[in-house]
């Protein structure tokens, strides 16, 4: 790890434990720029994701299921390895395989076959074990073009680089079993995985745009439930959620 | 978040796009009803736009706890408002609920749903499990509801946890960050809502 990096790690550990671990999650670290760059987000989104999602949406079903399923099996690299971090050994195992089969069977992961077996294959990162620790997702902000996340949850994408054996092989262009690759094919595959998901939102994200009175405020709340969801593993809300007090 | 995302516009429209008649009080009959009810008409060719918007007031009044769901997206001003604000609100909630539903009408596309199971919580909270099934276009989607049972002949849909999100509690969170940013002056919420409704 070079001396930019540590700083970077040093100051995002900063921030989140002068959050306090017990910090509401709500709470924003810098609401102002962060909502100046959530306009910033909305523009580069109306300017590229979106044509490129609107673009992508035309081409024929089996190339857009291809692209989605190619993008999720490498991320499975991921997974893995988070799922080992948390003590999942059951579902590592699954993710392995579903990666195995996918690669092979399923030609390069264009299709999904390991689905078909019955083998799960959720997505996984180092925000999620991190949370999984104990970790407190610090405060709330949103990076350019990434969008919405956490103190933690950016640490989470920081140290994602140093866990997912794709970008070890990519923008670390280091050999991992006779494979490598460059710079261009990592970020390639993020530009792609976006683009696959803007297009499958597409009707969605207009109407949650449509019908917010503070589309910031929504997003933020979907995001940060999700992220509670993922790290629990549950799917249930909270039992009340709040409900009980309305009836006292 | 995608599945939530991609639920949303189908979860809004069963809300608001069945038949204006009761249902069984049992939740879980309740729902798969409602549900059922909700595909049925949706995919009725036959049926205008204008006239499933019509039946969504109708049923959303019938079927949903708006008043509640209003009071509980409101946060915990709604102890500080006086009888004429908290009137004002309702009317206003009401008014931006059926809206906001209406306008997803549009976005349906045919889909399966199943109800799974129900669990009470308490006695006047159910929730009823479900979820709409795999297609080609996309992934399967669980979804919970939370009906009310406080009147057992009568239950009524309070929230929908989509893949483990609260809808309502988005809602309620969008509310809450408007007053926050604004002195928690209930009037800048009443015009945003107008805004909203008006538009």
């Amino acid at each position: 790890m070079d001396l930019k990096k540590i700083i970077i790690f040093a100051s995002m550990s900063i921030l989140l434990f002068s959050t306090g671990l017990k910090a509401e999650t709500e709470k924003e670290c810098f609401e102002k720029v962060s909502r100046s760059i959530f306009k910033f987000n909305k523009g580069f989104d109306k300017a590229i994701l979106k044509p490129l999602a609107i673009g992508f949406n035309k081409l024929p079903e089996p190339i857009k299921a291809g692209t989605g399923n190619f993008t999720s099996n490498i991320g499975t690299l991921l997974t893995v390895p988070n799922h080992i971090l948390q003590g999942q050994w059951r579902l590592a195992g699954e993710s392995s395989a579903s990666f195995l089969i996918n690669s092979t069977i399923g030609i390069l992961g264009f299709s999904n076959p390991a689905k078909k077996m019955g083998l799960k294959n959720q997505q996984e990162d180092i925000g999620q074990t991190l949370g999984a620790y104990g970790f407190n997702a610090g405060c709330y902000f949103v990076l350019p073009v990434l969008g919405p996340t956490t103190v933690r949850d950016t640490i989470g994408i920081v140290a994602d680089s140093f866990v997912d054996p794709f970008a070890h092989v990519t923008i670390r262009e280091h050999e991992l079993l006779s494979m490598s690759g460059s710079e261009m094919d990592y970020f390639s595959i993020k530009g792609a995985s976006a683009i696959d998901f803007r297009a499958d939102n597409m009707t969605n994200l207009d109407s949650l745009e449509k019908n917010s009175l503070d589309m910031y405020a929504a997003l933020k709340s979907l995001y940060l439930q999700n992220r509670e969801k993922k790290i629990s593993n549950t799917f249930s809300s909270k039992d009340d959620d709040g409900w009980d007090e309305l009836n006292k | 978040m995608k599945k939530l995302i991609n639920s949303l516009v189908f979860i809004s429209l069963i809300l608001i796009s069945t038949k204006s008649f009761s249902y069984n009080s049992d939740p879980k009959i309740f729902i798969d009803e409602l549900v059922t009810d909700a595909i049925k008409i949706l995919g009725d060719k036959n049926i205008s736009k204008a006239d499933k918007s019509k039946k969504i007031e109708n049923i959303a009044l019938e079927n949903v706890d708006i008043s509640a769901l209003g009071m509980y997206t409101l946060g915990s001003i709604r102890k500080t408002l006086d009888q004429n604000n908290l009137e004002r609100y309702k009317d206003l909630f009401e008014k931006y609920f059926i809206k906001s539903l209406t306008s997803r009408l549009t976005d349906y596309s045919d889909q399966k749903f199943e109800v799974l199971n129900a669990d009470q919580k308490s006695e006047t909270y159910t929730i009823v499990s479900s979820k709409i099934i795999e297609s080609s276009s996309q992934p399967e989607i669980k979804i919970n509801w939370r009906v009310y049972t406080k009147d057992s002949a009568k239950p009524l849909i309070r929230d929908l946890i989509v893949e483990g999100l609260s809808l309502a509690k988005t809602q309620k969170e969008e509310f809450s960050s408007i007053l926050n940013s604004n002195n928690n002056d209930i009037n800048i919420l009443f015009f945003k809502l107008e805004e909203f409704i008006n538009n």
